[in-house]
C-alpha cells in the first residue's frame, strides 16, 4: 500500500504497453472497409483560387471521391470555430473570419487545405492529388507579426482592416505612465517571443466512421479533449446531435497543446465518411504536422518597468503584438490575453500594470496554446525586464527579486492584473535554488572559465503560472465558450477492484498512475487494483480534457470528491453490517470501523455487499459507483525559481549549459518521479525555445523554411545538462488535494533563465531567441546581424 | 512513394545488368528512401546492393585500408582495423547521424550521393583516397564534382574506397544544430603525399584549403594557420550559418584538427 499511495514514486502503469510497443494509437487502429484521405495543400501563402479541376483526379485509380471547398459550401458545413471571444478595448467582440474546413475562394497560408482525395490506398490518393489542377492567383503575403498592421501589408480577410483581430487592454496605461514618470528609474526593453512548432512525437490522425443503420458517427482522433471536440463537431460545425457521435482519443503520443484544437482534417474525415459511406482515415506526415499543426508563441513586445531608488517596482507597462496566424484556432484568442497579461505581475508586488495586446492575422499556420500558453510569454517579459532592471540599478539579480516578492504573509494576494494568488513562498524557492546552483561559488567558476578562454554567465527566472484555468463562472465572464470544471466517476466492482473514469485525458503525462494513486490512497487500494479510463465519450462522463496543467488540480480533485462519496456511502453500508449508527463509523485507508472498537469491514467487503445486497440498508440504493463534478474556486499558482549557468566558446559562439537548478512549488506532490519527468521535459522544451528552435517563414513568399527536422532544431539529450531539481510544498488551499499542477512549469521558467545567463556571460542587455551560435558569435565580435 | 520493381542481385555483374532505364541503386537507403517517400524521385526499379558479399568489409592493403562500398558507418566506426590504421576515419564515421543511420548508411552511398554537408568527402579528399568502381579507379580529387555531383557515369557502381595510411590525421566537425550534418567539417591529414586540409559543409562541395596546407607544410601547428582566412565568397549561406560564419568556422575547426593531430 504505502508504496503506491500519494507521495510514492510508483512506476508508471502505462509504461508497460508503451515500452513494449503495445500502445494503441489512432494510426494503429484500422476499421473494416476504411479508405484513406489525402489533403492537397496550398503551395502559396496567399492566393485567390480561380478554379479547382478535380476531373482527372476523380478518375484516377482507386479514387472514391474528391472534395473541395465548393462541396463543403454546398453541404453548408460550418467552419472551424474559436471558442473564446475576447472583447476589445472598445467593448467590441474580436474579429473571427470564416475558417472553412477546405479553403474556399482563397488560401491564406502554405499548407492550407485545398482539396481532399479519398481513395482505397494512400498511394492512390496521393497519385490522384497530383492530378488535381488548381489555378491560383498569387497575392502578396505577410508573415511577420511586426509587419501585419503596416499600411502596405496585404489584408487577409474581408472585414479585418490592418489584419487586426482585436486591440485589447488590461489596466490603465495613463495611470501607469504617470507612475513611470515619477519613478527613480525606468528599464525598457523590446523583445520577440519566437514562434515555435510543437512536434509531438505522434502526428495528428483521425478516423471518421458513419453507421447508416443508427445514423451515428464515430471519430477516432488524437485529441487532448474528446468531449470538447465532440461538442464542437456537433454543435458548431456538422450540426449532428451530440448523442449520435462518439469521439475516441485512444493512446495519444504527446500534444503540448497542439491537440486541444478541432482541426479541419478530423471534420473532413467525419463528413466524408457519411458521403462515401465508408470509414475514412487520415494520418499526418511529419511535413504536414510542420505546416498545419497550430504553432505557438510569436509575440513582439515592448515593456517598461519603473522602480524607486531601492529597486522596488512602481509600475509596469506592456505592449504586445501577437500573431493569430491565418485563421483563429480553437482557443487562440485567450492565449495572449487572459493567459498572458494576467500573469504580468510575476512573483512581484508591482502595484500597477497595464497591458495592451493587439492580435493580428498573418499568412502563417494558426497560432494557439503551446505548452505554457501565454505564461511563458509573460514570464519571458517579466524575467527579462527584471534582469535588465537589476543590471541598470547595479543590484544583484537575486536581491532585486527578493525585494519585490509577494511575501508569505500577503496571501491571498490580489494582483493588479485580475488574478488572486492563493499561496506560495517565493523567497524559500529562491534560497533553495541558490543553494542547489551553488550561487556563492559562481564567481570563482567564472574566473576559472575565463582562464580557459570561456565566458561564463548565470541567469535567474522566478516564474509564476496560473493552472487549472477556472472557475467556470470567471472564465465565462472573460469570454470562454465553455465551463472549466472536471468530472470523475469511480466504479467499484463486486470483487473490490475499481475503475476510475476521468474527463481529463492523458497523452503522456501518466494519469493512469497518478489518478490511481490518488484514488487508491483514499480508498485503500493498491494501484494494481485500479484502472483509469479516459478518452472515450461513450465511456466517461462529460469532461473538459487536459491542458493548462489541470488534470490533477481539477480532474484529480473531482476523483477525490467521487472517492468521498464512495466513503460516505460505504459508511452507511458498514453501519448496517456492523449494527452501529452511521455517526459511529470511522474510515481510514480502506477500513470502516465502529469507533473505539475492533469491529471493522474492509472496503472490499462493502463493495461486495453493495452489489450482492442480501443484507443491506433498506433505504439505500445498491451498487458502489459515484460520479463527481468539480469546479474549482480559483486557479492554482505553481511557482518557482530556475537558475541556469552557461559557458560560451568565443571561437564558435556555442553556448553550453553547464548547470541547471530548479526549485518548484507544485503544492502537494502525488508522484515525485512523474513530477520530475514533467519538469525535465518542460525545461528541455524551454531550452529548445531559448537556444535552438525557431519557426522561420520566408519573408517574401511565406514558404515555411523550417519544414522538417533538417532545419527545425529540436533539443536533443546532448544539448541538455543533468538537471538539479528540488521542490518545496505550499499546499493549494482551495482544492481537496492541495495540488497545483506541474506540466508546463519548465517550459515557462526556462527561456528567460537561459537568456539571462547568456546576456550575463556576454555583458550585454539583450539578445533574441533562439540564441544560435552565429548570433552569439556576432555579438561577441560586435558584428552586425546576419 | 510511387511503385517500383525491386531486385536484390548477389553479384556485381548481375547488379550492373539490372541498371538500365530508370533503375536506381539502393545501398543503406538513408538518403534514397526519404527522397522516394517525398516523391522527389520516381525510379522504375531499385537494385539493392545489400546481397553482394564482395562489397562489404574492411581489408588492410598496402599499409592502408580498403573499405567495401556497402560497409556501414557503424562498421567503420567500430572496426579495430580502422582505429589502428586511420583512427580519424573511425571518429568521422562515429559522428555521422544517429545509431540507426550509422547502422544502415554506407560509405558507398554517402560518397555517391555527395551531399555538400556529408562527412566522408572530407576524409577521402584529405587522405588522398581512391574510389574503386566496377569500371575504374578514380582519385578522390577527381571524384567529387560539386553539389550532389560525382564523376560516376550512368550505371557505374562504387565497389570500394582505398585509403593510404596517414602519419597524422584528425577530423573536426561543427554540426548543423538541426540536421547534425556538417555545417563545417575539416579533415587534416599528413601523408606521404604531403599535408592536406579538406573542408566539407562550408561550400557547395568538398574543397581543399590550399593556403592552410602551405602554411602547415612549413610549420605543422594551429598557430601557423591562425591568420589564414578562408574567403566567404562562394560559401553556403542559410538560416543556420552565413557564409561569413562558415568561413570563420573553417579556420577554428582546422586549428582544432591540427591540434588533435599531435
Ligand atoms: C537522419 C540522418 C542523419 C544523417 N546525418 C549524416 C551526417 O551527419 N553526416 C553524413 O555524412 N551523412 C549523414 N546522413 C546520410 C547518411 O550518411 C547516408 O548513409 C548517406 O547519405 C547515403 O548512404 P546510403 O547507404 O544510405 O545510400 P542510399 O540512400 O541507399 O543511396 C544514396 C545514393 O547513392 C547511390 N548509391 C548508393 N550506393 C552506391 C554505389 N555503391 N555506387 C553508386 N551509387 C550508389 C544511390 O543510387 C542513391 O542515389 C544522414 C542521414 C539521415 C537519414
Amino acid at each position: 500500500m504505502a508504496d503506491s499511495g500519494i507521495g510514492a514514486r510508483a512506476l508508471r502503469k502505462e509504461d508497460h504497453r508503451f515500452l513494449t510497443g503495445q500502445g494503441h494509437y489512432t494510426d494503429d487502429i484500422n476499421v473494416h472497409g476504411q479508405l484513406y484521405a489525402y489533403f492537397l495543400r496550398s503551395p502559396h501563402a496567399h492566393a485567390a483560387i480561380r478554379k479547382v479541376d478535380t476531373g482527372a483526379a476523380s478518375k484516377s485509380t482507386g479514387v472514391v471521391a474528391v472534395f473541395t471547398g465548393a462541396d463543403v459550401a454546398a453541404d453548408k458545413i460550418g467552419g472551424l470555430i474559436c471558442g473564446w471571444t475576447v472583447t476589445d478595448r472598445h467593448g467590441k467582440p474580436h474579429k473571427a473570419p470564416p475558417h472553412p474546413i477546405l479553403a474556399h475562394e482563397k488560401v491564406r497560408y502554405v499548407g492550407d487545405h485545398v482539396a481532399v482525395v479519398i481513395a482505397d490506398t494512400l498511394t492512390n490518393a496521393k497519385d490522384a492529388a497530383e492530378k488535381i489542377e488548381v489555378d491560383y492567383d498569387v497575392l502578396p503575403a505577410v508573415v511577420d507579426v511586426a509587419k501585419a498592421m503596416d499600411a502596405k501589408a496585404p489584408q487577409l480577410h474581408a472585414d479585418t482592416p490592418q489584419n487586426l483581430c482585436y486591440d485589447w487592454l488590461l489596466g490603465d496605461p495613463a495611470q501607469v505612465d504617470a507612475a513611470l514618470a515619477k519613478s527613480h528609474h525606468v528599464a525598457k526593453l523590446d523583445l520577440v517571443n519566437n514562434r515555435l512548432i510543437p512536434n509531438a512525437m505522434e502526428p495528428r490522425a483521425a478516423i471518421g466512421e458513419y453507421d447508416g443503420g443508427t445514423d451515428s458517427y464515430t471519430c477516432h482522433s488524437t485529441s487532448q479533449n474528446p468531449h470538447v471536440l465532440r461538442l464542437i463537431l456537433c454543435a458548431f460545425i456538422l450540426g449532428i446531435p451530440e448523442h449520435r457521435v462518439r469521439v475516441i482519443a485512444p493512446d495519444v503520443g504527446g500534444g503540448f497543446g497542439s491537440k486541444i484544437f478541432c482541426y479541419a482534417e478530423e471534420v473532413v474525415c467525419l463528413w466524408a465518411a457519411k458521403k462515401v459511406r465508408r470509414p475514412v482515415k487520415w494520418t499526418a506526415e511529419r511535413s504536414e504536422s510542420f505546416l498545419s499543426d497550430a504553432h505557438g508563441r510569436d509575440h513582439v513586445t515592448h515593456v517598461e518597468l519603473g522602480m524607486d531608488k531601492d529597486g522596488k517596482f512602481t509600475a509596469m507597462k506592456v505592449e504586445t503584438l501577437a500573431a493569430m496566424g491565418a485563421y483563429l484556432s480553437t482557443f487562440a484568442t485567450c492565449v495572449p490575453t487572459y493567459l498572458y497579461a494576467t500573469l504580468l505581475a510575476g512573483q512581484y508586488t508591482t502595484p500597477i500594470i497595464s497591458a495592451n495586446v493587439k492580435a493580428v492575422f498573418t499568412n502563417t499556420a494558426p497560432v494557439d496554446a503551446y505548452r505554457g500558453a501565454g505564461r511563458p510569454e509573460a514570464t519571458y517579459v517579466v524575467e527579462r525586464i527584471v534582469e535588465v532592471a537589476a543590471r541598470e540599478m547595479k543590484m544583484d539579480p537575486a536581491e532585486i527579486r527578493r525585494r519585490n516578492f509577494v511575501k508569505p504573509d500577503q496571501f491571498p494576494y490580489q494582483t493588479p492584473v485580475a488574478l488572486q494568488y492563493d499561496s506560495g513562498n517565493y523567497a524559500k524557492a529562491l534560497d533553495d535554488a541558490m543553494k542547489l546552483a551553488d550561487y556563492a561559488g559562481f564567481a570563482s567558476r567564472k574566473a576559472e572559465a575565463a582562464k580557459r578562454g570561456k565566458h561564463r554567465g548565470i541567469g535567474f527566472s522566478a516564474y509564476i503560472e496560473a493552472c487549472g484555468i477556472a472557475p467556470s463562472a470567471v472564465v465565462g465572464s472573460l469570454g470562454a465558450g465553455v465551463g472549466l470544471w472536471e468530472s470523475a466517476q469511480i466504479r467499484f466492482n463486486p470483487t473490490g477492484t475499481a475503475q476510475v473514469l476521468t474527463g481529463s485525458h492523458s497523452h503522456g503525462q501518466g494519469h493512469e498512475t497518478t489518478l490511481a494513486q490518488v484514488v487508491g490512497d483514499m480508498l485503500g487500494l493498491p494501484i494494481e487494483n485500479i484502472t483509469v479510463v479516459h478518452g472515450d465519450t461513450s465511456q466517461v462522463p462529460f469532461g473538459m480534457g487536459t491542458y493548462g496543467s489541470r488534470s490533477l488540480a481539477v480532474g484529480g480533485s473531482a476523483a477525490a470528491k467521487a472517492a468521498d462519496k464512495i466513503i460516505a456511502k460505504g459508511k452507511k453500508i458498514a453501519a448496517h453490517l456492523l449494527e452501529a449508527s452511521v455517526d459511529d463509523i470511522t474510515y481510514a485507508k480502506g477500513t470502516f470501523r465502529v469507533a473505539g472498537t475492533d469491529k471493522t469491514k474492509s472496503i472490499g467487503e462493502i463493495a461486495f455487499a453493495a452489489y450482492v445486497p442480501h443484507n443491506y440498508p433498506k433505504d439505500l440504493e445498491p451498487g458502489l459507483d459515484e460520479t463527481a463534478f468539480y469546479d474549482p474556486a480559483n486557479f492554482t499558482y505553481p511557482a518557482g525559481v530556475h537558475i541556469c549557468e552557461v559557458e560560451i566558446d568565443p571561437d564558435t559562439g556555442v553556448t553550453k549549459i553547464v548547470n541547471w537548478a530548479a526549485v518548484d512549488d507544485f503544492g502537494k506532490v502525488v508522484n515525485p518521479m512523474v513530477v520530475e519527468g514533467q519538469v525535465h521535459g518542460g525545461i528541455a522544451q524551454g531550452i529548445g525555445q531559448g537556444l535552438l528552435e525557431g519557426c522561420v517563414y520566408d519573408k517574401e513568399t511565406g514558404q515555411l523554411l523550417t519544414g522538417s527536422f533538417m532545419d527545425y532544431c529540436m533539443p536533443r539529450a546532448d544539448d541538455l545538462p543533468s538537471f538539479k531539481v528540488g521542490m518545496i510544498e505550499t499546499p493549494c488551499p482551495h482544492n481537496p488535494l492541495g495540488v497545483k499542477g506541474c506540466g508546463e512549469a519548465g517550459a515557462i521558467a526556462a527561456p528567460p533563465a537561459l537568456v539571462n545567463a547568456v546576456t550575463d556571460a556576454l555583458g550585454i542587455r539583450h539578445m533574441e531567441m533562439p540564441l544560435t551560435s552565429e548570433r552569439v558569435w556576432r555579438t561577441i565580435h560586435k558584428m552586425a546581424a546576419e | 512513394m510511387h511503385n517500383f520493381d525491386y531486385h536484390r542481385p548477389t553479384s556485381l555483374a548481375d547488379a550492373a545488368k539490372r541498371l538500365s532505364g530508370e533503375a536506381k541503386l539502393v545501398a543503406g537507403g538513408m538518403t534514397l528512401i526519404p527522397t522516394l517517400k517525398q516523391r522527389l524521385a520516381q525510379p522504375s526499379s531499385l537494385v539493392d546492393l545489400g546481397g553482394i558479399a564482395e562489397l562489404r568489409g574492411i581489408k588492410p592493403e598496402g599499409g592502408g585500408l580498403t573499405i567495401g562500398a556497402m560497409t556501414t558507418h557503424a562498421e567503420v566506426a567500430h572496426s579495430a582495423e580502422v582505429k589502428k590504421t586511420i583512427p580519424a576515419l573511425a571518429v568521422l564515421a562515429e559522428g555521422i547521424g544517429d545509431p540507426q543511420v550509422r547502422n544502415r548508411g554506407t560509405i558507398g552511398g554517402s560518397i555517391s550521393n555527395n551531399d555538400p554537408a556529408a562527412d566522408y568527402p572530407a576524409g577521402l579528399v584529405a587522405l588522398g583516397a581512391t574510389v574503386i568502381t566496377d569500371k575504374r579507379r578514380i582519385a578522390a580529387d577527381d571524384f567529387f564534382k560539386g553539389m550532389f555531383e560525382t564523376a560516376l557515369q550512368d550505371g557505374e557502381i562504387v565497389t570500394a574506397v582505398s585509403f593510404p595510411r596517414p602519419d597524422k590525421a584528425a577530423y573536426m566537425k561543427f554540426p548543423n544544430p538541426a540536421s547534425r550534418y556538417a555545417m563545417v567539417g575539416v579533415f587534416v591529414a599528413r601523408t606521404g603525399g604531403g599535408i592536406r586540409v579538406a573542408v566539407t559543409g562550408a561550400g557547395p562541395g568538398v574543397f581543399r584549403a590550399t593556403e592552410m596546407e602551405k602554411a602547415l607544410a612549413g610549420n605543422f601547428s594551429a598557430d601557423a594557420i591562425k591568420s589564414v582566412k578562408i574567403p566567404a565568397a562562394g560559401l553556403n549561406s542559410d538560416m543556420h550559418g552565413s557564409a561569413e560564419y562558415r568561413a570563420h568556422l573553417v579556420n577554428v575547426m582546422a586549428r582544432r584538427a591540427v591540434t588533435a593531430c599531435s
